[in-house]
């Protein structure tokens, strides 16, 4: 008998109007609370949607997803081996200063350069993640709170370091920042109308979207993560050592974030300034959930998570505080996560059911 | 009977009396060498007790969660939203409503984690960290909805604020002592001038809550079954305990002692909320809260010492480069007890540490701020990695919690 599995019509159907619904409650809190304020959600409505055919904001909110989508990529690799990096905040920031520095002190021809500030970025970020993963394997600490006390530090340190021995501004410039970095390591846009943008960063990200897929779904490595990820102790019997899966894993987190400031740095900042972004690490892991650990979700996470950043300034125009997105963000994020786990409960429930009305089935046979 | 056999046959109490008074004998001999007097007068003690209030109720929140089962990375969004609601209410209504506000308002932030956690069974962190992203955009949304600017409340006035105590005759009375700068008795006047001289009201409050919530935890019948559902809610279970309610209770009482730390920080430690006030409070909180082993003492004298290391830079003169010598003293203590007991290769690290401290002290003149900043998160990183065998967190804490799940 032909054995083809063909995927569940109606876990397909949940797959769609799990993130859908979560969005629609978002809305209805969102809404409730700006009612309650004395604003209109109708206004807030029709300006995110208006802002939806808008060429510009569409380009800022694409440039503001290359980062997400790299933060996103760096923890949901965590994920798939049950590890939460929190870290990626830290990591990014060691990341960026280690190519910002770096980068500045040597002199290559072009796209060498870049590359060679990319492996910078990956390197700082890697080193960074591996104090937490030593921890871990060799102390048993909890990689959430090393990671939530390694991020300060690293705000510490990154602060101390560019303020002090990397400072390249002089005495009356406004920021404080390294070197600029020579313009053979800038990346270009990839299309640009003067003020909105979208940096060729984005290609590399596709690349990095593409090598977590090729990682972690096609590779022994990644089958390894999975398994160890799913059942450790399973894992442990088959051969998988889950100390180094665990090194490992948090080590290629790490290096994915230390990608996530790079944009910001070859593309725009070319140092590393007191302006640059933070939180890109905390929406790392928002952006990761929305999209479910996949690399196509993660992206439409961060692309979602991008145009409410691009279009939400445009509220205050309308007299309604932007930070109404990111209330909305939070509340997406609790959603999401509320409705996969419920849409998960009933379908485990189904199973159940199904089963034992099988096995039911399979006694009445016997018994018949 | 050698040094650290006569310690373990001291009890709880009276080992942390014997700590805080070597604490307290190795600081002075730090103020006497350095030559800085401000070490232990009373306005760097009261400044300390100040700075340590929030972080001392954070970590209590965390412990309440915890301990419950529930872990609660949120504590920084609870603290943010009690500084709004505390300055909200403060302005509106007063000082002690702005308290009461302060409260509600970490409840608030509390209820959304206990209906994600315990009724929806999100993932701990996952709650957490929505929450952490959410309450800051919550406070600046309503600080430009009620306010002109969108990134801090107007100064409240000292008529809408909790006042201060200070205690008739000692503090006047002990004030010649400090100012002598004798060893020893000048310390212990100027830290008992300290906690007598101008304290809030709220931070005596939040003594009092710290107090009480030994004793709730440990000497009562609710405070038995919130800490055995953190270690095993099927067992409770078993028993009869309601651990859902038991949970909501944990994270609810959680949120309300964030609440009283944020509103602490905005209007009395402050006079305003600002966005960004909280400074990671709340992660020092939850650093604490491990620091101090998951217990309200431990966790006193952790917000304590970090209290006091956040104090130093914000005084006059340099108290930084004198910390670092306490430092190299209090390494060397280790070193010897660590040695006596034949751990070498511990004796071996804090004898390291403590001879880097010394060098340091001895040749740079100033310390940089950051390494302040960060002196709690390295602190609790270190204890984590040399003394995660004593540590013990509640067994339960982070687990999804389904009724009747238990196989």
């Amino acid at each position: 008998m032909a054995n083809i599995r063909v995927p569940d019509p109606r876990r397909v159907a949940a797959a769609i109007a799990a993130p859908l619904i979560a969005v629609a409650i978002a809305g209805g809190v969102s809404a409730v609370l700006l009612v309650l304020t004395g604003h209109d959600p109708a206004v807030v409505l029709n300006t995110l949607g208006n802002r939806l055919g808008e060429t510009n904001t569409l380009m800022d909110a694409a440039n503001r997803a290359i980062p997400l989508y790299l933060s996103g990529i760096a923890v949901a690799v965590g994920f798939k081996m049950n590890l939460f990096n929190i870290g990626v905040e830290g990591q990014y920031k060691v990341g960026a200063l280690t190519a910002a520095v770096l980068g500045a002190a040597v002199t290559l021809p072009g796209p060498l350069h870049v590359v060679f500030c990319l492996l910078a970025g990956l390197i700082g970020g890697a080193l960074w993640a591996t104090v937490p993963a030593v921890l871990k394997v060799k102390r048993g600490i909890n990689e959430v709170v090393s990671t939530i006390m390694l991020n300060f530090i690293a705000i510490s340190l990154v602060a101390w370091l560019y303020t002090g021995v990397f400072k390249g501004s002089a005495a009356g410039e406004l920021n404080t920042r390294t070197k600029y970095l020579p313009e053979s390591a800038w990346m270009p846009d990839l299309v640009s109308n003067g003020s909105h943008r979208v940096n060729s960063f984005a290609i590399v990200a596709v690349l990095v979207g593409v090598a977590y897929y090729l990682l972690v779904w096609k590779s022994r490595f990644g089958f390894q993560l999975r398994a160890s990820g799913a059942n450790p102790f399973a894992a442990r019997t088959s051969g998988v050592d889950p100390t180094k899966m665990v090194f490992r894993a948090m080590l290629i987190s790490g290096a994915a974030a230390g990608l996530v400031g790079l944009p910001e740095l070859l593309g725009d900042k070319h140092a590393y300034t007191d302006t640059f972004s933070v939180g890109l690490g905390f929406d790392g892991i928002a952006v990761a959930l929305l999209g479910r650990k996949h690399p196509i979700g993660i992206a439409i996470g961060a692309l979602v998570w991008g145009f409410l950043d691009a279009a939400g300034r445009f509220l205050d125009l309308d007299g309604i505080p932007r930070e109404i997105v990111t209330i909305l963000q939070g509340v997406i994020v609790l959603a999401v996560v509320i409705t996969y786990q419920v849409a998960e409960q009933f379908a485990q429930r189904r199973i159940t059911a199904e089963t034992a009305a099988k096995a039911e089935r399979l006694d009445l046979e016997v018994a018949g | 009977m050698n040094v650290s056999e006569r310690l373990g046959s001291l009890s709880t109490a009276q080992r942390t009396v014997a700590t805080g008074c070597s604490l307290l004998l190795l600081i002075s001999i730090t103020r006497v060498w350095s030559g800085a007097d401000d070490l232990t007068s009373a306005g760097t003690v009261g400044a300390s007790l100040r700075l340590a209030v929030p972080i001392a109720m954070a970590g209590l929140g965390g412990i309440y969660a915890e301990r419950s089962g529930v872990v609660n990375i949120a504590l920084e969004g609870m603290l943010v939203l009690g500084t709004w609601f505390g300055a909200y209410a403060a302005l509106e209504w007063g000082g002690w409503a702005g308290i009461a506000f302060g409260i509600v308002g970490g409840m608030l932030g509390a209820l959304i984690h206990a209906v994600a956690t315990i009724t929806f069974k999100v993932d701990h962190i996952i709650s957490g960290v929505a929450i952490n992203i959410m309450a800051p955009g919550v406070t600046r949304f309503l600080t430009a909805t009620v306010y002109d600017r969108p990134t801090e409340t107007p100064t409240i006035p000292t008529a809408n604020r909790t006042g201060t105590f200070t205690v008739p005759l000692v503090s006047s009375g002990l004030e010649s002592i400090e100012h002598r700068h004798w060893f020893l008795v000048s310390d212990v006047a100027g830290v008992v001038r300290g906690l007598t001289t101008e304290v809030s009201w709220v931070a005596l409050l939040a003594v009092v809550v710290l107090v009480g919530s030994w004793f709730v935890l440990w000497r009562t019948r609710f405070g038995l079954r919130l800490r055995s559902i953190g270690e095993n809610p099927y067992a409770a279970e078993s028993l009869g305990v309601s651990v859902v309610r038991m949970q909501y209770y944990g994270v609810l009482i959680s949120g309300a002692c964030a609440g009283l730390g944020g509103a602490f920080l905005a209007t009395v430690q402050n006079s305003q909320y600002k966005e960004a006030q909280t400074g990671g409070r709340g992660f020092i909180g939850l650093a604490t809260m491990i620091f101090g082993n998951w217990r309200p003492g431990g966790l006193a004298a952790g917000a304590g010492l970090f209290g006091f290391s956040q104090a130093l830079p914000l005084r006059q003169g340099d108290l930084v480069g004198p910390l670092l010598l306490l430092v190299a003293m209090l390494l060397a203590v280790i070193a010897i007890r660590q040695g006596a007991a034949a751990r070498w290769r511990q004796a071996i690290a804090a004898a390291v540490g403590s001879a880097v401290s010394a060098i340091v002290y001895a040749q740079v003149d100033e310390l940089p701020k950051q390494f302040i900043q960060a002196t709690p998160y390295v602190v609790t990183l270190v204890v984590l990695a040399t003394a995660s065998q004593k540590l013990r967190p509640p067994a339960a804490a982070g687990q999804i919690y389904r009724r009747g799940g238990a196989h």
